[in-house]
């Protein structure tokens, strides 16, 4: 079966976006092939900074014939239906069409039109420019004397030619014959923009590969990123070192390369100096090159390992010292940020702070830091936190956002501050907790354990949360600019894992610039959806958590997670199961008598009328008022699974009371005393939760 | 005297001056001198902004010496400086080959392709003042970028038609890449050896100190304000006198008005420096320059250089 070899060669494609274009061609390649019914056995997609390729295997060399049988008018019919059918069926005469009998109908024309399958090299040549000119570049351009005109080609970078070729192994392939804004399909190509600049000719994949090679030019990102890994473990191990591994910098120097070569550079131990986090981020973003460690040791070393697109003639000793002066450079402003910033006190940074706004509608950092400080030191006692500790961390808390370091390497904000805090003989706890306040970042990030980090940390995102609120700035759909659910989860997590007890409603009302009451609630709403969200990922179930959210007064996060775990488990007994079912039946029978009588059936029944009536009826009321008071005190003791024993001893006089009593007695009296104490059993298992959420 | 080989462009800063424009002027670009003006980057210049506008091609190349006060470092940073000098090549429409040329002129001076590791690394240019954005790269040299490569697609909030390719090399640095210098001021600039030798420190060095003070400390403010409303009276001023009389005619001030885009541009600048603009402020004066820069352009594009026809304007 014959294979497609396509090649787009460019200039310099940006890192970043190479797998996905590569991933793009293959799909809409692919895919427009199937939509015409064109099966492939295999197909795999490339890129290098100067191309993409795409390998398509086992097309058939032509599309499936197609049959098609289209019924005529009957014989004898009028002279402009016959004529008519002619036209439709291509026919020239009625010879052309055959006879058929139809038991009811009689005898009619049929046309038999055989269509011949299409030449796939000419469905490729049709299908190609257009996916050419619509592909979905993230940003591209046009270029040169064409893009005089409007309309004329887009590419990420200009586009150079085209290699498109398609046929069977065991022959010379044809070119797919199409054009694109002036660059017509062919067969030649060139290697390496240094090393093998000469054009040369392709065939098919197997030879593109290979003659690739030879061009010094490896195709595949995953192999150079193979190469790169490997040469460098093997250089660092040479020299008692361990590379520090970096999938991020792989991928992206992979893209930056088709040849690679890996090369050590080193530069003086005087730079050790400096936090290693910081000389791996300068050399990292800046250089695009790996830090090493000492062998066995967290201590970086005085090395670093450069990937070049060049097998140069002396070795890469010129690469090497070009490199090593550039990372020289950077280290010396890197060290100099550090001893500038360590000249100041961070407390000395603070009235820079007011200079800089942070939200248009929200004040400065200064007004936010001094906002935070106040709330982590009401917060600290409530996490186990010295309030004095918590409100100096606060209000350190963003000082490193103003000085040299953090303004070069952002990614930096918060270790540095920690550093800088040691430095100036903070507290250990303050310290700690100058960095670890913007945990957790992401899902995977920890929580912090240290009570004076917890406590800047939710002061810190309860602030922004009900900054965001106060102006209306809430995320919608996609739309997060502010990371307020990020936010949101992050107090979550930390009230969850640490188990905090938070008065949420106290502690955010008053600190809405106007209409608190409203905005509180709709910001718990708020958590609630995110704790939602949080538990399902989690596995509980979305009806028991409205259960307890429907409550009034559920702001503290921990006890509703506790509560839904205890409903959780109750119900996953035979007695919670059948509770259930009785609260559904009893909630039905008022719904649906307390339409009919247009009341409502929410007075205490008597206790007296009850006795006297049926023995199921006594001892339901009996046990309603029992269970009841239980669970009250169970809940108010926060024994979330005493509250669910209590009511589970209202399984059985339940059932009895189904089975045995009429409701809707004859007597006005006694029917309305059911009802109530059909009620009851309503109020006793609000005291744990709406079961009227409760699915099932 | 100095020899010829005291103007090798690895000897002297001067020499790297003088090949790139042999360079460039051999590949039939015109070799203008420096604006006149006080301007941020060459890209200023209107031989490029403006000329880089409408259908007419344009091969041009020149020196520009680039103000950026807050780069100002008291002479005492190795390689940052408030004023320094870039190399402008602009060629409308770009040359298919333009990657190809540009590696040339760097053999040219000196760079050996086969020692050394050239990389062109994603760099999307954007300037804000100007409306311009263009696609292209920074050029890297064994890790350190040495010139900007870019193909503009608008500026002045208009579609380059056909596109002009840019390069900017950051001469300093280049100098100080081929010389193997690691301090600016210690540069070679006129290739003199012993008491002959001229270098960069010995030009710039007060001058930095000067400006550094001058932009940090002493730029009267409040006569910067007033300049920068008076550019930008005048820049709308200009634009109007110079108005086409009729429909389809052309406009006849046009450079004039944009030399008070530039001026409200450096304006900004000095006063940006002098940290007396806050964050708000600062966008708003950014799209007041812009602006400006819009209204210019499209001026620009009705004029004979912009390529305004005379059809229509004896039509009309």
């Amino acid at each position: 079966m014959p294979d497609l070899l396509l090649e787009l060669r460019s200039e310099e494609i940006p890192a970043r976006m190479q797998r996905r274009a590569a991933e793009d061609l293959k799909k809409l390649v692919t895919d427009a092939l199937v939509e015409r019914g064109f099966l492939y056995e295999g197909a795999k997609a490339f890129a290098t900074p100067r191309r993409l390729a795409l390998h398509i295997a086992g097309l058939p060399a032509r599309g499936e014939a197609v049959r098609e049988e289209r019924r005529g008018p009957r014989v004898g019919a009028p002279e402009a239906a016959v004529q008519g059918f002619l036209k439709s069926a291509g026919l020239s005469s009625l010879d052309q069409a055959t006879t058929v009998t139809d038991p009811k109908k009689g005898e009619f024309y049929l046309a038999v039109i055989e269509r011949p399958g299409r030449e796939t090299l000419d469905v490729l040549a049709e299908i190609l420019p257009g996916i050419i000119k619509s592909f979905p570049w993230p940003k591209s351009m046009r270029w040169g004397a064409a893009s005089a005109q409007p309309g004329s080609l887009r590419w990420v970078r200009p586009l150079q030619s085209i290699v498109a070729t398609f046929g069977p192994e065991t022959e010379t392939p044809e070119v797919v014959p199409f054009s694109v804004d002036g660059i017509t399909a062919g067969t030649v190509t060139s290697g390496h923009r240094f090393l093998a600049p000469e054009p040369f000719e392709v065939r098919r994949f197997d030879d593109y590969v290979q003659a690739l090679e030879r061009a010094d030019v490896i195709l595949d990102a995953d192999r150079r990123k193979d190469i790169i890994l490997h040469d460098a473990r093997d250089l660092a191990f040479a020299r008692g070192l361990d590379l520090v591994e970096d999938e991020g910098l792989l991928e992206e120097v992979a893209g930056l390369v088709e040849r690679p070569v890996v090369l050590m550079g080193s530069f003086e131990e005087r730079f050790l100096e400096i936090p290693a986090e910081a000389i791996r981020a300068t050399i990292r973003a800046n250089q695009k090159c790996f830090v090493l460690r000492q062998s066995g040791s967290e201590e970086l070393a005085p090395a670093f390992l450069l990937v070049s697109n060049l097998v140069a003639s002396d070795g890469g000793a010129a690469i090497t010292a070009g490199n090593e002066r550039v990372v020289r450079a950077r280290l010396s402003d890197a060290k100099f940020f550090w001893e500038t910033d360590k000249a100041t006190k961070l407390e000395d940074r603070l009235p820079k702070l007011d200079t800089i706004v942070f939200h248009e509608k929200l004040g400065t950092q200064g007004e936010r830091v001094a906002r935070i400080a106040a709330l982590a030191k009401e917060i600290a006692p409530l996490v186990g936190a010295n309030p004095a500790l918590a409100e100096r961390a606060a209000r350190l808390a963003k000082a490193d956002l103003v000085t040299e370091m953090v303004g070069e390497f952002p990614e930096l904000q918060g270790l540095m501050g920690r550093k800088y805090a040691a430095l100036q003989g903070e507290p250990e706890s303050v310290a700690a907790a100058i960095e670890e306040h913007y945990k957790p970042v992401g899902p995977s990030d920890r929580v912090p354990t240290d009570p004076v980090s917890i406590a800047v940390a939710l002061a810190d995102k309860l602030d922004t949360l009900a900054g965001f609120w106060s102006i209306d700035e809430k995320p919608t759909g996609s739309k997060d600019p502010f990371a307020l659910r990020r936010a949101a989860l992050g107090v979550i997590r930390a009230v969850i894992e640490r188990s905090l007890r938070l008065p949420l409603a106290s502690l955010l009302k008053g600190r809405f610039a106007g209409g608190g009451d409203e905005r509180t609630a709709d910001l718990l709403a708020f958590f609630a959806d995110r704790l939602k969200v949080y538990l399902r990922d989690q596995g509980a179930r979305h009806d028991l958590i409205d259960a307890v959210f429907a409550l009034p007064g559920q702001d503290d996060l921990l006890l509703v997670v506790r509560r839904v775990e205890a409903l959780g488990a109750f119900l996953s007994t035979d007695d919670g199961r059948n509770l259930l079912a009785g609260y559904k039946r009893a909630a039905n029978i008022l719904r649906i008598e307390e339409k009919k009588d247009g009341r409502a059936y929410d007075e205490t029944p008597d206790a007296a009328l009850a006795a006297s009536g049926d023995p199921e009826e006594r001892v339901l009321a009996e046990a309603l008022a029992a269970a009841r008071h239980e669970a009250s005190a169970a809940v108010t003791a926060e024994d979330f699974a005493g509250a669910m024993r209590a009511l589970s001893r209202l399984r059985a006089p339940v059932d009895a009371f189904f089975e045995k009593v009429t409701v809707n007695a004859d007597d006005p009296a006694l029917r309305k005393n059911r009802l109530l104490l059909l009620n009851a059993l309503r109020a006793a298992t609000r005291e744990v939760a709406d079961f009227s959420r409760i699915e099932g | 005297m100095p020899s010829d080989a005291d103007l090798s462009p690895t000897r002297s800063f001067q020499g790297l001056i003088l090949t790139l424009q042999r360079f460039w002027a051999a590949k039939g670009c015109v070799i203008l001198q420096p604006y006149d003006m006080e301007v941020g980057a060459g890209t200023f210049h209107p031989a490029t902004t403006l000329r880089a506008l409408g259908p007419k091609p344009w091969k041009a190349a020149y020196v520009q010496p680039s103000r950026r006060p807050k780069d100002g470092r008291y002479g005492e940073n190795p390689n940052r400086l408030q004023h320094y000098y870039q190399f402008q090549v602009i060629l409308k429409p770009n040359p298919p080959n333009l990657q190809e040329l540009y590696l040339a002129s760097l053999e040219a001076i000196g760079v050996d392709l086969k020692l050394h590791d050239i990389r062109f690394v994603e760099d999307d240019w954007e300037s804000p003042t100007l409306g311009a954005w263009g696609l292209g790269w920074e050029c890297w040299c064994d890790g350190m970028e040495v010139s900007q490569f870019t193909y503009f697609q608008q500026v002045a909030g208009f579609e380059c038609a056909p596109v002009a390719g840019e390069l900017t090399y950051g001469l300093e640095r280049l100098a100080m890449y081929v010389q193997g210098v690691e301090n600016v001021y210690d540069l070679n600039f006129n290739g003199g050896e012993g008491d002959e030798k001229v270098t960069y420190g010995d030009v710039f060095l007060q001058a930095e100190q000067e400006y550094s003070r001058h932009n940090f400390e002493a730029a009267d403010t409040a006569m910067l304000f007033r300049h920068f409303a008076d550019a930008e009276k005048a820049c709308r001023l200009y634009l109007e006198a110079g108005a086409p009389e009729s429909e389809g005619a052309r406009h006849r001030i046009v450079q004039p008005a944009y030399d008070q885009c530039i001026k409200a541009s450096h304006v900004f600048n000095l006063l940006d420096a002098r940290g007396v603009i806050s964050v708000t402020e600062r966008q708003s004066y950014i799209l007041r320059v812009r602006e400006l820069a819009k209204a210019c352009g499209a001026a620009w594009l009705k004029t004979e250089a912009g390529g305004h026809s005379s059809d229509q304007a004896a039509a009309a």
